[in-house]
């Protein structure tokens, strides 16, 4: 079993740090501090931390005047909250003047668990994908999550980065290695972790691990499947795709989120105009989702490395 | 470095002869550009026109040449349709060419149909759907008062805006941040889009709600230059809350046939009536 670690405690550990070199970060919560993890970034910088109390809209509103008289806010609470009660707020108010504001989600996807469908939003990537200006990143693991959200910090623009709350796999190796490779996270890149010949598996979010574990499995019927970590939804790495649909025909796209308008709808849209490539989308099939263990919704809903795998083999079946 | 920096002077008869000027000038461009333009909210423009005179010509501090200047006073129109009479004053400030006026909410225009901060210089925020002004502001303030910044930060929102829950969560949150370098000003016109505020959702008592969340009140006739000015100028001298101004205003204020018409709300004025109306206004 590969070792878990939780990608908001390693958002809260890396705002501390951050916030010791750079006095122009100030973080803003909406009465969730303790479970995004910004609670640390409090207890070291009371001064500079805001909790606006459950109110998303005054939440994004705050923080667009902060940005604007030349601070650096970090924002966070659920993504379900974020997007859909801070929406018009973060178009309007941050986004449409391209304020430099980050907003952090905690939350993503059917990773909520036992909260069940009140709690999950399974459609924040497509929403905020749509915005332009917007920069979309969802990290893969705690190791990457926090190059990220370094990386935020000298990116300039509104962007919007989600991490699920579960305990995820590891995918990469302390101080951001790949087998051994030392990484450079890129805002707009994406990495290629193992070569295919056969199929390429496109995933973003602890679905890089389910496909990680998926190519693993198919090596045993021996198909060579690619598997790319999808960092930056927005600005999409296009020609990483393109360079896989090319090379191995056949391409899995693979979220914890609707297959609609996310990395599933950006990938099928970048194929089908530049070039058209069997694809098949793993994620949420139109549905609002239950509660239960993360775990067992992932198996319910169909975001296992099984799936994945069932996938390939379906897209392989599909015409070139 | 040229700082309009005025609020210190005393508010002899020459001084509001001159807010007076200005204002008509507002009104003037207000309805000329939305006639021109074909579209825009003419009346809540007139109703906010002395109250921008007094900010913009006598209140507020800030550098034409240098929107960015880190010590200006902030203003924020949060009921953003009324920014035919926000441009007028900011042209009038020397923040842009009076010529623009004209290209209001043309194609290529700096001038939006609704401000935004990253189109036209002097623009604070980006405004248009209500109720978002009052939590940028907080967030001004913040920063105000996190840099140790002398600047005030100002908010004119609508009364139909009062509707807007965020409004609220701003307000709730000023008070317990105690935020009195905040100043927000209500356009209390009594008349929202669709008809008169008490009739659609009642706002009364008003004053007390804003008491209730805190905020030190202010309850003035919007239209008389000098009690805005010295409820601008006490508003300084409160300490640890912030202040809100409810200005007692008139929608379409200025032009008979205009006033109290809830028809002028989002409907520019026809040729004819526009020279009637200038007419009016006179100047
Ligand atoms: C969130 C939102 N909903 C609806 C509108 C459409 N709208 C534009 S102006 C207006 C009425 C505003 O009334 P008030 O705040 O009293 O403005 P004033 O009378 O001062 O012009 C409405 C409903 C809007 N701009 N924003």
């Amino acid at each position: 079993m590969r070792p878990s670690a939780s990608m908001r405690e390693a958002y809260g550990r890396t705002l501390v740090e951050l916030g010791e070199r750079h006095p122009e970060i100030v973080v803003l919560d909406a009465d969730l501090s303790t479970s995004t993890q910004t609670f640390l970034f409090a207890k070291r910088f009371p001064e500079r931390f805001f909790n606006v109390g459950v109110a998303e809209a005054n939440l994004m509103g705050v923080a667009a005047g902060l940005a604007s008289c030349g601070k650096l806010p970090f924002v966070s609470t659920f993504s379900v909250f974020a997007t859909e009660k801070g929406l018009s707020q973060f178009k309007q108010s941050i986004a449409y003047p391209n304020l430099n504001v980050k907003v952090v989600v905690t939350h993503g996807g059917l990773s909520v668990g036992e909260d069940g469908a009140s709690h999950f939003c399974l459609w924040d990537l497509a929403v905020m994908r749509s915005l332009p200006r917007t920069t979309v990143i969802v990290p893969a693991d705690a190791v990457e999550t926090e190059q990220a959200v370094r990386s935020l910090v000298r990116h300039r623009g509104p962007a919007f980065l989600r991490l699920p709350r579960a305990k995820t796999g590891l995918v990469y190796g302390e101080g951001y290695t790949y087998r051994g490779e030392r990484l450079e996270f890129r805002i707009g890149g994406s990495v290629v972790l193992e070569e295919g010949e056969d199929a390429t598996v496109l995933a973003t979010g602890p679905m890089v691990v389910e496909a990680l574990e998926a190519s693993e499995a198919l090596r045993k019927e021996g198909l060579r499947v690619g598997v790319v970590d999808v960092h930056t939804l927005k600005p999409l790495d296009e020609r990483t795709v393109l360079e896989a649909a090319s090379r191995t025909g056949f391409l899995v796209t693979a979220e914890d989120h609707s297959i609609f308008g996310g990395l599933g709808g950006a990938v099928a849209e970048l194929l089908a105009e530049r070039r058209p490539t069997p694809l098949k989308r793993v994620g949420v099939k139109d549905e609002f989702g239950k509660s239960g263990s993360w775990r067992e919704l992932y198996e319910a809903y169909g975001l296992t490395s099984r799936h994945i795998q069932q996938a390939v083999r379906e897209v392989r079946g599909m015409a070139r | 470095m040229v700082v309009f920096d005025r609020k210190s002077e005393p508010h002899t008869p020459s001084l509001l002869r001159e807010l007076e000027e200005k204002a008509r000038t507002i009104r003037r461009d207000s309805l000329i550009m939305t006639t021109e333009a074909g579209s825009g909210h003419p009346g809540g423009s007139l109703s906010c026109a002395d109250l921008l005179s007094v900010l913009y010509f006598h209140h507020l501090r800030y550098d034409p040449a240098n929107p960015a200047w880190e010590g200006r006073d902030r203003f924020i129109l949060s009921k953003g349709h009324a920014c035919p009479a926000l441009y007028s004053a900011l042209s009038l400030a020397g923040f842009f060419p009076r010529e623009w006026l004209r290209t209001l909410r043309r194609l290529g225009s700096p001038l939006q149909g609704h401000p935004d901060s990253s189109s036209t210089p002097g623009v604070e925020a980006s405004t248009g759907s209500l109720g978002q002004g009052l939590s940028i502001g907080c967030g001004m303030a913040l920063a105000g008062r996190l840099d140790r910044r002398e600047y005030r930060v100002y908010v004119l929102m609508g009364d139909g805006e009062m509707d807007e829950g965020q409004v609220w969560e701003a307000a709730m949150f000023a008070s317990h941040q105690r935020l009195d370098n905040l100043v927000g000003i209500v356009d209390r016109n009594r008349i929202q889009l669709d008809g008169f505020t008490e009739e659609i959702v009642g706002l009364e008592p008003l004053a007390e709600k804003w008491r209730a969340f805190g905020w030190n009140v202010v309850e003035v006739d919007g239209h008389d230059l000098r009690q805005v000015a010295e409820a601008l100028d006490g508003a300084e001298g409160v300490k640890g809350k912030p202040t809100v101004l409810l200005a007692r205003t008139v929608k379409g204020k200025g032009v008979s046939f205009m006033e109290n018409q809830v028809k002028y709300h989002g409907t520019p004025l026809t040729r004819e009536e526009l020279e009637r109306a200038l007419g009016e206004l006179g100047g």
